[in-house]
């Protein structure tokens, strides 16, 4: 999911002094395609314009989404341009591991959200997920929740913004600032018009995009690799080891796979608290279902994304995996990518070294080849070192010609802008119904609270601007910045979920747990930053690495969270239940589905997806 | 969505559709021509050709189906 990946690309900015030559140039054609782009959801942000005039239309996309299109939006959400780069490097460095934050780590949440808590989040007709708590807890939680969130989602799109530019810089040479124009430009234009319609019709239209643009580098590498057989084959020969291949066997202990973590952490750390909080509490993606326009398509919608996000790993992981037995240098040959550190240590001005000494030490970690160590040691102009994160675009210029790497470079553009745009489009949601309206203006007008809506997208997007351009002056930040969503996700999942399941739960035991989780989770993080030993601690294992400590952090929040949550509601006295009704399970009596035929059954297509979830498991067991 | 206008499926066959044909012209210019980008593995494939067919093909449905008008019908 999105803590790693966006974490992988995080020393890009490292990279941006050290830029030799783009690694692909467009052509005429590549320009056309993505200039149509362009063109085309501006065309439906003023399209969408006429249709976005109440609070329910603009904040909500007037709750018509058909369950494909929430479904789509849903997963679409999640599948911007940093997830596929990012695990895509991940999939070169760990084999079909990283596949893990797109199977465990999303589809169990998915089928959980669809068949168990959508009911709620759609019966009591909540505008956000701090909406939820405020009805369930009461306004303290709500105001913790709303401002976390809105910080959030403001600077995440900020690091989204210079993440998209600094990718630009490298794989096109574009200039950072035109970057941060264009696509922040484009993005207040067509969601300020449209709101959440305009930003779900552009992930729909990304979601699209991105298997159009994306899908030939795997079909083309599997061909040019002899298929799968001959991908392992090539695999077990370069990396002397067949670990690459295996989601599980591999993960008894730390130290037995390449991305140190053991199973209790994928299963308990990821598959549970990091999923969950994840896909049923960031409104980010909960949003796009409750856009739906009736309860089953809402609950349809989760499961329907959740067998396109099982397909995801086919244009992620895959080209990652053929990354490492089909690219190659210019001399024909096998291109070893490195991580963001090394090409950092090995900058070099005008053919020369800028630090001799650092970078002798980073190419003693790699295992490229002394030849190659040696040509990067001397500054030859033809010594490009090439990071992780960049095995996509480089499949992408292996084998798209003008045309099509104009659409693959599209894909990428379009999964950024819609990152963005999905990040603006809640926080104004949250910003106008969950901080404004209750803390500064209580009784406006419909359309006041929408002119609040719009503007707070124009204040959005310039702020990300700022955000920005703050990253690229002081690169630490952006680590805080990514932290804060695995800091925030878990101890918010622990109070909704018991405010859900429990009617016991009280007002100031929603609050507190909230806010004490997440100051022990940002405690631990910060206990981890400080002293990089303490990752032994957290993770439970010496053989621990970073990967771990966010799953390991993130269920220590949940249990912490957890504990608070009982022990004080069971200090404090609980509502009566006949005002839990549409808001706990127990107290709720959930509005009877008209019946449909046994193929629209939503409990036939979550068995389904069970079903494929598990053989592929067993698969690459 | 349909109850609103435009349905997003004609947007998206606009694109494929628009995409495919672009792509597909490119690909007919190259096998012509003969002309291929020295850069490119796999050119024997033809790719843009039957790539810019399967886009085209799959815009020119969405289009036709969700075309205003008729969407809903």
């Amino acid at each position: 999911m999105i803590a790693n990946s966006i974490g992988n690309l995080a020393a890009s900015p490292t990279l941006l002094a050290l830029v030799v030559a783009p690694l692909a140039h467009l052509r005429t054609l590549d320009i056309a395609v993505i200039a149509i782009y362009f063109a085309m959801v501006i065309w439906i942000g003023f399209y969408l314009k006429g249709r976005s005039n109440t609070g329910e239309e603009f904040f909500m996309a007037g709750r018509e989404m058909t369950a494909w299109i929430a479904g789509l939006s849903f997963v679409s959400a999640n599948l911007g341009s940093l997830e596929l780069m990012g695990w895509a490097g991940s999939a070169y460095q760990y084999g079909i591991l990283a596949t893990h934050w797109y199977w465990i780590g999303a589809i169990p949440a998915m089928l959980f959200l669809g068949l168990v808590m959508m009911p709620f989040y759609y019966v009591c007709k909540t505008h956000s997920v701090p909406g939820y708590l405020d009805l369930r807890y009461g306004g303290e939680a709500r105001s913790v929740a709303a401002i976390a969130f809105a910080a959030e989602m403001i600077l995440m799109s900020g690091v989204n913004m210079f993440a998209m530019a600094v990718v630009m810089k490298v794989v096109l040479g574009w200039d950072i600032t035109f970057s941060i124009l264009v696509s922040s430009i484009a993005v207040a234009v067509y969601v300020g018009l449209g709101g959440l319609r305009s930003a779900i019709f552009n992930e729909v239209l990304q979601f699209v995009l991105i298997w159009g643009g994306a899908l030939l580098v795997p079909i083309l590498g599997l061909i040019q690799a002899g298929g799968p057989a001959g991908l392992k084959a090539k695999i077990i020969t370069n990396m002397h080891s067949d670990s690459y291949f295996h989601l599980w066997r591999d993960t008894g202990h730390f130290a037995s796979n390449p991305m140190g973590v053991h199973w209790t952490g994928i299963v308990l750390g990821l598959g549970f608290v990091i999923s969950f909080g994840y896909w049923t509490t960031d409104f980010l993606v909960v949003q796009r279902v409750l856009a739906a326009h009736n309860l089953r398509a809402a609950r349809m919608a989760p499961i329907i994304g959740s067998f396109f996000k099982m397909a995801v790993p086919f244009i992620v992981i895959l080209p990652g995996l053929l990354g490492l037995v089909l690219l190659q240098n210019p001399d024909g040959s096998r291109r070893q990518l490195v991580g963001e550190d090394i090409v950092a240590a090995c900058s070099a001005t005008n053919g020369s070294l800028d630090n001799h000494a650092a970078c002798s030490a980073a190419m003693a970690k790699t295992n490229l080849p002394a030849s190659e160590q040696q040509k990067v040691l001397s500054g030859a102009p033809d010594s490009e070192l090439h990071t992780y994160n960049q095995a996509l675009p480089l499949m992408m210029v292996r084998y798209l010609g003008p045309g099509l790497l104009g659409l693959g470079i599209t894909a990428l553009i379009a999964g950024f802008m819609s990152g963005m745009a999905g990040n603006v489009s809640a926080f104004s949601t949250v910003w106008t119904y969950d901080i404004y309206k209750p803390l500064i203006k209580k009784n406006g007008t419909d359309s006041h609270y929408v002119l609040v809506g719009r503007l707070s997208i124009l204040t959005g997007v310039i702020v990300s601007i700022g955000a920005a351009y703050l990253v690229q002056q002081f690169h630490g930040i952006m680590d805080y910045v990514q932290a804060l969503f695995s800091i925030f996700v878990a101890p918010l999942l622990a109070t909704i979920l018991f405010g859900m399941f429990w009617k016991r739960a009280t007002r100031f035991a929603g609050f507190l747990g909230l806010l004490l989780g997440i100051i022990f989770s940002a405690s631990l993080f910060m206990w981890v930053k400080l002293s990089p030993a303490a990752l032994a601690s957290v993770a439970l294992s010496p053989d621990a690495k970073p990967m771990a400590e966010n799953v390991f952090r993130a269920l220590w929040a949940f249990l912490f969270s957890a504990i608070v949550i009982i022990a004080v509601s069971l200090l404090t006295r609980p509502r009566p239940v006949a005002e839990l009704d549409g808001l706990v399970y127990g107290a709720t009596v959930l509005p009877k589905e008209e019946p449909v035929p046994f193929y629209k059954n939503v409990w036939l297509w979550a068995a389904l997806a069970v079903c494929i979830f598990a053989a592929l498991n067993i698969l690459f067991w | 969505m349909h109850s609103s206008g435009i349905p997003i499926w004609f947007f998206i066959g606009v694109l494929l559709l628009v995409y495919g044909l672009m792509i597909l012209g490119y690909g007919v210019f190259e096998f012509a021509t003969g002309f291929y980008p020295p850069a490119v593995e796999l050119t024997s494939l033809h790719t843009p050709i039957w790539w810019g067919c399967l886009l085209a093909v799959l815009g020119a449905f969405y289009v036709a189906k969700f075309r205003p008008g008729r969407a809903g019908k």
